[in-house]
């Protein structure tokens, strides 16, 4: 009330004093008041807070610690677990309140600490405690419990209950990943509501009632989120612990440093934990830009990968009796003999370098720039399974300015499969309203479901259905009503890139202003494209250079963390080519099919064994961190590039090089500051100073111009699309027990009725033609296939490869099925 | 095979268009799995997630919060023995436990024959008239364990047929509404005024 007599008063001063006073020029002008401005009094302190805020929020970000369980800023409050009780004086006297149901008012006064206020905590502590097992002795959580460290500080100390506590079964899995102690559970709602929520599997839910109340999935539906593993760490208690993690380490024994996850390109940042140099545990950090503290369950357990005993721990040279280990001595001087060897008799274009997205920007910077070295005309990152690298130079968005666009246009693979938490972010965009979602795909997606227009179009032929669309009055209105954000990738490995690079020009004729952002998939993709891992000429490419080693006119490939044999998705082209390259070389963690094919294998440092910087899809630049000893006597990559460019003869790095002189990760990070030309600012002083990173600059390209030629299916009746799981052959998720495990398997999903129309059951084996070749899988009745379409997992163990019959050249690749 | 029948499925989508929101329709579904088979089955609930478009684990979690929803099969009668404050003091324990030693079945449990089920329950409302207990949701009011015996004997012998009707799993409300007599369903967005029963509000004076 005093307030609404007061405003009348002071806004006439506030207007007199600019227009009255004209001399005053040299005086600061009073600051606007901010409108959503709300003072109260926090612990007899004013505070000024924003209007909607939480009183907890207001309190924490003052200074006053207020205890609680069941908040969680990312997620909308509950008032579950009644921890957070402080006494609020909105006018009508001092009364206890949960501070995170209540937004301030203004003239609130809040206290924190009063003998009210910290008995109530302290009943609510004992209440809480009255059925928790007391076996923090044994519980994982112990140690960085929050129960534990909040009895300790705002408990009474001791208990009056003397009743038993409840019992149940326990530890129950709840997923392959994830176990549920009942007795330890306080019923806060977070994993719950994480389900719901963030992560949209509403697989678990409170079931019963009362005393009864407990977390359940239904009967034989585990809780099989890909995000299953951020329940575990926001958990407040230990009634959720992830399989990987279980019993390995005591919170207080981890030793941890903060960093960057390259399993996909959106970076999502982390603190990586070990023990006894033994990496134990990544947990999500909440990146506001980024990650908002979510991980997927791929990114967060593959760092059994690195633990893996199957890691190429020194280096390798090919002899009569295969591949021996060797010294690094004697491995650098056969790669450099091979180098050199190329060099005299084919010249650098029998040299073709492909990797460095799994690595960091120093990684590829010195691969990138011994490739300039050689000259080395074919050079890539990706392997036929991205896009043209133009598309990194349309104007990109941030995830960030994603998430707020009125409109997504959505062209590409399944972001819950291929970028997980980008799929978070986006789907937060749509549930809560902020943006509508056009998705353009073959196949329902996970994001189908949350599109406000998913439309389905041929695979091959999504040019044409975006010109059809944005040629509907509805979608032009929505694109037309504020900002477009179009996130663009690879949606089905068995087609040409071309029919979506021309989609995305149709969408950008349309809406000139759309920004884009490209979900390529790969680890350090848009590092390594721009960081000189990028084909020079569509000639080039991954594609172009597996053709080129198949025509025998490779005589040396090297491998840098890629495995095309299972990771190119023509890999019948790899096969050949493998085969027709006259030598190979091949720098990676893991052995794969293609390191067994190598001549000498260099022995690569892993995840969380080498520090250095990354960028991800939105250009921005964070830094890696080294956490543990690298396995055996393995390398980072970029100290192997330098080396070799070092000792390459009349080509090597000498004189004013930028990598002549360096000696360590920061050497190199110091020189793609100084000689990159997207990295200017990509300074270790600017990484130090920024906790959401450095974005690097941007280059500009027109899209190329690609004709899309979508011929006639003659005899061949269903259309082909693969695309990858989330769980698939790759060595993070192969080399790591808990994840290969929830791989899929390979299998042709085809729609039930389609079945029926060819005869076969489904899960018997059928015989996929192409115009290639054939590949015989299992058959797999899926309802969320389209008829006249194979959909298939690419990358899957199982008896057949679907990756047989793609063809790399061909605008699509189209299927006869036939009963065997 | 449970699921919900073809007949039930019919109706279950006259229920579901009743709602502005299909999930609405949860609950009164799960009272039409149980009247189909007599309890709530796990096929019924998966069912019925497909029918209104959410997970089987919402179906079991809102399902489960209910006393009168059964999960697993329960017999003819359902005795439920009040064993809150007035009926504890005035004899509830003693009362369960003659319940159990008459039927040879722990609280919980249904006698060999599928006729009787006994059930501890929550208040039942008549506290002056403790202790008390149902039977298929019919009270007994100052129940003695003779009472007890008397009303079992009663039972089996069908002597109460007229009066405790035969199932206690059924639901009573109509789940068929015909045409003329429903209302439709208006979506909340498109609610404009108050409800119709509530006067709108009148013209605010000016202070």
């Amino acid at each position: 009330m005093s307030e609404e007599t007061e405003a009348p008063d002071v806004d006439p001063t506030d207007d007199a004093t600019p227009d009255g006073d004209t001399v005053v020029e040299a005086v600061e002008p009073e600051p606007e008041p901010d409108p959503n401005a709300v003072a109260v009094t926090l612990n007899g302190r004013e505070v000024v807070a924003q209007k909607g805020d939480l009183v907890i929020a207001v309190a924490e970000s003052n200074g006053a610690t207020v205890p609680h369980f069941c908040y969680h800023p990312r997620m909308s409050s509950v008032g579950m677990c009644r921890q957070c009780l402080v006494e609020v004086d909105t006018g009508r006297g001092m009364q206890l309140q949960p501070s995170c149901m209540i937004t301030v008012s203004p003239d609130m006064k809040i206290e924190t600490e009063s003998p009210t206020a910290k008995r109530a905590q302290e009943g609510m502590v004992e209440l809480l405690l009255a059925n928790h097992p007391l076996d923090c002795p044994v519980c994982d959580k112990g140690g960085e419990c929050p129960l534990q460290d909040q009895a300790f500080a705002h408990g009474p100390g001791e208990s009056r209950f003397v009743e038993e506590k409840r019992h149940y079964e326990k530890p129950i899995p709840i997923s392959d990943l994830v176990l549920l102690d009942r007795e330890r559970c306080i019923l806060c709602d977070r994993c719950t509501r994480f389900a719901d929520e963030v992560a949209g599997d509403k697989l678990i839910h409170f079931t019963q009632r009362g005393n009864n109340t407990q977390v359940m999935t239904f009967p034989d539906e585990p809780f099989a989120s890909y995000f299953s593993g951020n329940t575990v760490q926001i958990c407040p208690v230990g009634a959720l612990t992830a399989e990987p993690y279980r019993f390995k380490a005591r919170p207080w024994d981890l030793d941890q440093v903060e960093s960057t996850c390259t399993t996909c390109s959106v970076g999502c940042r982390t603190v990586v934990q070990s023990s006894r140099d033994e990496l134990l545990r990544y947990q999500g950090v909440d990146s506001d830009p980024v990650n908002h503290g979510w991980l997927c369950d791929r990114g967060r357990f593959n760092f059994e990968a690195t633990n893996s005993d199957h890691r190429i721990t020194d280096p390798m040279v090919r002899t009569d009796a295969g591949l021996i280990e060797t010294r690094w001595s004697g491995a650098m001087s056969s790669a450099v003999g091979l180098i050199n060897e190329a060099l005299s008799t084919g010249g650098p274009d029998s040299i073709a370098i492909l990797g460095g997205a799994r690595g960091s920007n120093e990684d590829a910077f010195a691969w990138g720039q011994l490739a300039d070295a050689i000259d080395v005309p074919y050079r890539d990152a990706q392997l036929g399974d991205g896009l043209p690298i133009e598309v990194l130079g349309q104007r990109r968005a941030t995830i960030d300015e994603a998430a707020n666009a009125a409109t997504i246009v959505l062209i590409g693979p399944d972001l819950k499969e291929e970028l997980p938490v980008l799929f978070l972010r986006l789907r937060d965009a749509a549930e809560k309203g902020r943006s509508k979602i056009v998705e353009f795909s073959a196949v329902e997606t996970g994001m189908s479901r949350y599109a406000w227009k998913s439309i389905r179009h041929e695979s091959g032929t999504q040019h044409d259905a975006v010109t059809a669309a944005v040629a509907d009055a509805d979608i032009a209105a929505q694109l037309a009503s504020g900002p477009v954000v179009v996130v663009v990738g690879r949606p089905n490995l068995a087609e040409s890139a071309d029919a979506t690079v021309a989609a995305l020009q149709n969408v950008l004729n349309a809406v000139p202003a759309a920004k884009v952002l490209p979900a390529l998939r790969r680890g350090n993709v848009v590092g390594a494209l721009s960081l000189g891992m990028a084909p020079t000429s569509p000639d080039g490419d991954a594609i172009a250079a597996l053709n080129a080693a198949a025509d025998g006119k490779i005589g040396l490939l090297i491998l840098v963390g890629s495995d095309p044999l299972n990771d190119c998705p023509d890999t019948e082209l790899a096969r050949r080519a493998l085969a027709g390259a006259r030598r190979i070389i091949s720098v990676d963690t893991h052995p794969s099919e293609s390191t067994h094919l190598a001549d000498v294998v260099l022995a690569a440092a892993a995840y969380g064994e080498k520090s250095g910087t990354t960028t991800n899809l939105e250009g921005r630049v964070t830094t890696l961190a080294q956490k543990v000893t690298a396995a055996g006597t393995a390398r980072p990559d970029w100290m192997i590039a330098v080396e070799l460019g070092t000792s390459i003869g009349d080509r090597s790095f000498t004189g004013d090089h930028p990598l002549a002189d360096v000696a360590t990760v920061d050497d190199v990070t110091d020189a793609i500051a100084a000689t990159a030309p997207l990295f200017p600012a990509v300074t270790r002083e600017a990484l130090a100073a920024s906790v959401d990173g450095v974005m690097s600059a941007q280059p500009a390209a027109a899209l190329p111009d690609v004709t899309v030629e979508v011929g006639g299916r003659n005899s061949y009746d269903y259309r082909l699309v693969v695309n990858r799981k989330l769980y698939d052959r790759a060595v993070g998720t192969a080399m790591s027990p808990s994840l290969a495990k929830l791989a899929p398997g390979a299998g042709a999903h085809v729609h039930p009725l389609d079945l029926d129309g060819i005869g076969v059951a489904a899960g018997s084996d059928v015989r996929l033609i192409s115009a290639k070749a054939t590949a015989v899988l299992p058959v797999i009745a899926n309802n969320n296939v389209p008829r006249g379409v194979v959909w298939a997992p690419f990358n899957q163990s199982g008896a057949g490869s679907i990756e047989d019959i793609i063809d790399a050249a061909a605008a699509t690749t189209d299927v006869r099925i036939e009963r065997i | 095979m449970s699921r919900l029948s073809d007949h039930n499925v019919v109706l279950a989508k006259e229920i579901i268009a009743r709602y502005p929101k299909q999930k609405s329709a949860l609950i009164p579904l799960v009272h039409l799995s149980q009247e189909q088979n007599g309890y709530v089955t796990e096929d019924a609930m998966r069912h019925i997630a497909e029918l209104v478009n959410v997970t089987p684990a919402e179906v079991l979690g809102t399902a489960s919060f209910y006393e009168m929803f059964k999960f697993e099969p329960v017999g003819k009668y359902v005795v439920n023995v009040c064993t809150t404050l007035s009926c504890a003091l005035l004899g509830a324990g003693e009362l369960m436990h003659h319940a159990e030693e008459k039927l040879g079945v722990k609280a919980g449990g249904t006698t060999a024959d599928g006729l009787i089920t006994l059930e501890p329950a929550e208040c039942q409302a008549a506290c002056t008239e403790a202790p008390c207990l149902q039977v298929n949701y019919r009270h007994k009011y100052r129940v003695t364990p003779a009472d007890f015996d008397a009303m079992i004997d009663d039972l089996r012998a069908g002597k109460l047929d007229g009066e405790i009707p035969p199932h206690g799993t059924l639901g009573t409300q109509r789940q068929h509404i015909p045409d003329d007599k429903g209302v439709g369903a208006v979506h909340p967005d498109d609610v404009t005024d108050g409800p119709a029963w509530i006067p709108a509000p009148a013209p605010e004076e000016s202070n």
